[in-house]
């Protein structure tokens, strides 16, 4: 594989996983636009911790993604009693605080950015993508996965069938924040460098995107939108600077032909009889 | 069993209900009924928490049920269905039911690798006999939403029944239904509360519920007009009136 190659590869990873944080958020119904700030967190405590104190990179990713979740809390109480756009601008405002804050920091570079994180490798970018997809096919599957799907239903009448839908908004928006928080700690050891511009505003907007294009109701849906926005660039690269205009096309035909994604849970069933029945059939 | 004490809730300059007074049975089956407007899903919504009282006290087996977050208040045992049906949209019949009991399984975080229990197994055949109690086994697999009318408000009600409730409240259970579905509907009723339930139902048809209400209370603009058994209630001048209005003399 090209160097070239293998940093797009590695980069999708990261996307992938910027898409799962934002698909952690959307299981109880609310679209964050923030997430590139807990990136961020995560990216800057992590590097820090490795550059500044030596810390192993596996311990420091951990680190960064606790301070992202642990913020994450923070701000979760207030803005959670938010719905909709209100909640959308709450996290977008939060977003922006956290990357002007990067910007001006300087124990951590302010405007020059921070150097000097290294080791993340493409199997443990993958690694990390391969934990959280195991862990979100659990929770589809599990009695708490569909407490969710209750809440995103009908977060009132999840409520009368004796659900705690506080908590369980406050539990995905740590899991998302957790989720983007390792992100950002991949990215900085991969790239060595990271500056307060790679945690803009776009970034958290593309990750939301991934989600809308691949799929709403099921996590495969982040893992394919992932995938597809990390390759698009590539293929389209020939079209210059009208590729975000294929973009646009794209998401517009979306919401007019498929609204909810490519990915429905209900192909996600089919999908896994169908495999059942493979399996049934060979050991029979 | 359920006291309910001087409850009154005001929107605005908007008495609701006022100063309402009366208690409901273990085992009964407890009719409120009263014209539209009257208030009396307003009452419900006091009950389990959905709407904050103006005064007054909701006692549920001597708990103070009011100030309670409703999913509290669910589980001291109180379940309820909806006057306009509410079921999960995204999720099969029998999902419906499973996910109401996540207050009695294990439902937190460690639910992800324990799927293959044998205590998930008895919650799932305790779901496949709620359905087939309320005719809906064979169609377990339907997406909730595909089913008929008359089937969703049955749904609605194996799922506040998956909760193991103490008490049902049931929203106008015969609403949109035509005769011979509501004939079903009382006789399963009769049957829930021979499971040793207590059943408080809303209705604004009062030939609903004189057949199956042990006792009555009637409420009309806010305020309890009429108490008593079904008989009673017929008799009542006060509730003639409030249904078919005052003669001219």
């Amino acid at each position: 594989m090209s160097v070239y190659t293998q940093g797009v590869v590695a980069l999708m990873g990261v996307n992938i996983l910027m898409a799962l944080s934002v698909y952690a958020i959307v299981m109880a119904d609310q679209v964050s636009l923030g997430n590139a700030g807990f990136m961020a967190i995560g990216a800057y405590t992590s590097a820090y911790l490795s550059v500044k104190f030596g810390i192993p990179i596996f311990p420091s990713l951990i680190i960064g993604a606790l301070a992202a979740s642990f913020i994450g809390i923070l701000i979760g109480i207030p803005i959670l009693r938010l719905e909709g756009l209100y909640f959308v601008m709450g996290t977008f405002g939060f977003g922006e605080v956290v990357r002007s804050f990067f910007m001006n920091f300087e124990p951590t570079g302010g405007a020059y950015g921070f150097r000097g994180p290294v080791g993340a490798t493409l199997p443990m970018i993958y690694g990390w993508v391969l934990a959280f997809m195991v862990f979100f096919w659990l929770l589809e599957r599990s009695r708490l996965g569909r407490s969710l799907d209750a809440l995103r239903d009908d977060a009132e009448v999840a409520s009368s069938i004796g659900l705690n839908v506080t908590l369980l908004k406050l539990g995905v928006f740590w899991l998302g924040s957790f989720t983007a928080g390792i992100a950002g700690g991949l990215y900085a050891h991969y790239m060595f460098y990271i500056e307060s511009g790679n945690f803009h505003i776009l970034v958290s907007a593309m990750a939301i995107l991934c989600v809308i294009l691949g799929g709403m109701y099921t996590f495969w849906g982040a893992l394919l939108g992932g995938v597809i926005f990390s390759i698009l660039p590539e293929v389209l690269r020939f079209m210059g600077g009208w590729r975000l205009s294929v973009y646009g096309s794209v998401l517009v035909l979306m919401m007019i032909f498929r609204p909810s994604g490519i990915i429905s849970r209900h192909m996600v069933r089919n999908a896994g009889e169908w495999v059942g029945g493979i399996f049934r059939k060979a050991s029979s | 069993m359920l006291e309910i004490a001087h409850i009154s809730k005001h929107f605005g300059g908007l008495k609701a209900l006022e100063e309402i007074t009366f208690h409901v049975k273990e085992k009964q089956i407890y009719g409120l009924i009263g014209p539209n407007g009257a208030g009396k899903t307003t009452l419900f919504n006091l009950i389990t928490g959905f709407l904050p009282a103006t005064h007054g006290s909701i006692q549920f087996l001597g708990n103070e049920l009011t100030g309670l977050k409703a999913h509290k208040i669910a589980k001291l045992g109180i379940a309820r269905t909806f006057q306009n049906i509410r079921l999960f949209s995204t999720m099969t019949v029998k999902e419906n039911v499973l996910v109401a009991q996540n207050i009695r399984a294990r439902s937190g975080v460690t639910s992800l690798v324990r799927l293959f229990s044998a205590k998930e197994k008895r919650f799932e055949e305790e779901a496949d006999d709620l359905l087939k109690r309320m005719g809906l086994w064979e169609k377990r697999k339907e997406q909730s939403l595909s089913l008929a009318y008359g089937e969703q408000r049955r749904l609605e009600i194996a799922r506040a029944l998956a909760l193991e409730p103490r008490l049902l409240l049931l929203d106008e259970p015969a609403a949109g239904m035509n005769e011979a579905e509501t004939e079903d509907l009382l006789d399963r009723i009769s049957e829930i509360r021979n499971m040793g339930k207590t059943v408080f139902l809303i209705e604004h048809d009062m030939n609903v519920v004189m057949g199956i209400c042990d006792y009555i209370s009637v409420l009309n603009f806010g305020e309890l007009i009429a108490q008593g058994t079904p008989d009673e209630i017929q008799a009542s001048e006060a509730v003639i009136e409030a249904y078919l209005g005052r003669e001219e003399e």
